[in-house]
């Protein structure tokens, strides 16, 4: 097992974070953008305005949505105890998307479509801890043999439902209009290029902050919880109050990313491994390296989605599952 | 009259549609031993869990402290009893030091003692020389001793442990009965399936015979040959004479 010092895989993170954010604020068709942060020359403010009112706020956008994904899978994976949980195979943004598409075809604009995917992230999530609730709050699993049953019925509920959306969705583009079909095409696979309003991008790291501060807060008892739920209970923690608090940290993170960016797959699943490869698998460590992998990953994908073809713009959710499956694939196998 | 530190009024224990033990009345004084012996599934380990508030009596009370259990709040609970769970999981890859560590968890952050008390009582069960190893290179054997010392690194005076010399060779079979045996200021329940070694360790005794019916009682009077070979339903002698009188042998039943 590679061991990283912990703090200096965190350092190197915030560097890697700052630097991304440099680059995709300095990367576009109008050059020299930066320079608009030091002069304030006539020429200087329509790079402002592109600063400003176009890339700050898609950056900052995918920064959150990247990082809150990866910490609802991050979460999601201690919770269950099982590396293949993330919102996505759990159905979560399935339900998001079905969400956003019924919005859509009632007539919804962009914000209608976000209310709906949230909506439809967050009845998802109900939905499936209403299903497998006996199995994740009900008694404490005394048996090791029982504990991984009732996380194996969590996930497979969550697969059925991941499914099930995957049905609806289907459905509901065969009914849909041709003119609809590419932005709900382009959302469903994830895009950023609704994110033009730095208040709501500002807003989004706000929240990315304050959840990953509530999870990190969780994080000590959690790494009890991975090693079984009665021996967590016999050393003094509350198992109930815990596994409740992180699904709400995660429902949170996850309709929120969903509502910032569409569906992007893979990143919640797909960032807690590397970092659990780099840092181990401390909680109070891996938890915000995860969520600042997440970040740097989506940010770069978004901003290589809208430059390596321009003026056409691709799905980030494309390039995060483009760069991200040969790494994974690639990882796993050296294991 | 001494305290108790554990008590159990009327427990009723089930196991889906079985009843494995019906109004169990039991006194656990502080700094007493109970061994607790039954065939397999009498319902030993349910018991256990059941008195560390793991999981709720069908029916009756079990009061630590002279309190119900259930009503503890989890960390102060953890500062009273520990549990050693039969099948002790290691998940995922920790050195040995970091896994005895969760047991200090209730003494939060900053807590300067845990390292020196874990080396301690990992030196006791003949651990010392596996600090640095990965638990899951251990052998079973191992393994189990290194949980018996996290669950002592807990300092909880009550000790719940259930087949705590499970895995165990001969000389670590010795070894962890006469430790646990000669423990001060420590409460302890265990079940047991080696009966010489039930009666090396126990003060007194709780039989367990799956089917509601229980004997409880001082060790001398309850770890017989006669009560033995009834709740095993095979024939257990007690050796009478020589060097090994005192010692069971079990016969094979006809």
């Amino acid at each position: 097992m590679t061991s990283v010092r912990p703090q200096r895989a965190l350092a190197a993170l915030v560097m890697a974070a700052l630097a991304s954010l440099a680059l995709a604020l300095a990367t576009g068709s109008v050059p020299g953008v930066l320079s608009a942060l030091v002069d304030s020359s006539a020429v200087a403010g329509a790079r402002s305005a592109v600063l400003w009112q176009l890339r700050l706020p898609r950056a900052l956008s995918a920064f959150a949505a990247g990082g809150l994904l990866a910490l609802a899978g991050g979460l999601l994976q201690a919770l269950l105890r099982n590396p293949l949980a993330d919102a996505y195979i759990l159905g979560v943004s399935g339900g998001a998307a079905v969400g956003a598409m019924l919005a859509l075809l009632a007539g919804a604009g962009l914000l209608g479509m976000q209310v709906g995917s949230a909506l439809g992230a967050f009845a998802t999530l109900a939905a499936l801890f209403l299903l497998a609730r006996r199995a994740f709050f009900g008694r404490l699993h005394t048996a090791a043999r029982v504990a991984e049953e009732a996380s194996t019925s969590v996930l497979l509920t969550g697969v059925m439902l991941a499914a099930f959306a995957a049905a609806l969705l289907s459905l509901l583009l065969a009914l849909a209009p041709d003119v609809q079909m590419r932005s709900i095409m382009f959302w469903l696979l994830g895009d950023l290029a609704g994110a033009t309003d730095l208040r709501a991008a500002l807003a989004s790291i706000v929240i990315l902050v304050v959840l990953l501060a509530l999870a990190v807060a969780q994080a000590r008892p959690l790494n009890l919880l991975l090693r079984g739920d009665l021996q967590a209970f016999v050393q003094g923690v509350d198992v109930r109050r815990v596994r409740r608090r992180l699904v709400l940290v995660s429902a949170l993170a996850t309709a929120t990313a969903v509502t910032l960016a569409g569906a992007v797959g893979f990143v919640g699943f797909v960032a807690p491994h590397l970092m659990r490869q780099l840092v181990g698998n401390d909680q109070r460590v891996l938890l915000p390296a995860a969520t600042l992998a997440g970040a740097v990953l989506v940010l770069l994908a978004d901003t290589v989605a809208r430059t390596a073809v321009a003026p056409l713009q691709l799905p980030v959710g494309v390039l995060t599952a483009l760069i991200g499956v040969p790494v994974f694939i690639s990882l796993v196998r050296r294991l | 009259m001494s305290t108790a530190a554990i008590e159990c009024r009327g427990v009723k224990l089930r196991a889906g549609s079985r009843l494995l033990v019906d109004a169990l009345d039991l006194h656990v004084q502080a700094g007493s031993r109970w061994v607790v012996l039954g065939p397999n599934g009498a319902g030993k380990s349910t018991l256990l869990a059941t008195l560390a508030g793991a999981r709720r009596a069908d029916d009756g009370l079990v009061l630590l402290g002279g309190r119900p259990v259930e009503h503890w709040d989890v960390q102060a609970l953890a500062a009273q009893r520990t549990l050693l769970p039969d099948g002790w999981l290691d998940p995922f890859a920790a050195t040995v030091l970091d896994t005895v560590l969760t047991a200090r968890y209730r003494l939060g952050e900053a807590d300067e003692h845990g390292s020196s008390v874990a080396g301690q009582w990992l030196a006791r069960f003949d651990c010392a020389g596996l600090l640095p190893r990965d638990v899951r290179s251990l052998s079973r054997g191992e393994r189990q001793r290194v949980a018996i010392a996290t669950v002592l690194t807990q300092e909880a005076p009550l000790l719940l442990l259930d087949e705590p010399i499970a895995h165990q060779d001969p000389r670590h079979q010795a070894l962890v009965i006469d430790e646990l045996a000669w423990l001060k200021g420590h409460t302890l329940v265990a079940s047991l399936h080696d009966l010489n070694a039930a009666v090396r360790l126990a003060t007194h005794a709780l039989l367990l015979n799956g089917r509601g019916d229980w004997t409880a009682g001082p060790a001398e009077r309850v770890l017989t040959a006669e009560k033995l070979s009834a709740l095993f339903d095979t024939p257990i002698d007690r050796l009478q004479a020589g060097p090994e009188s005192g010692f069971f042998v079990v016969r094979p039943p006809r």
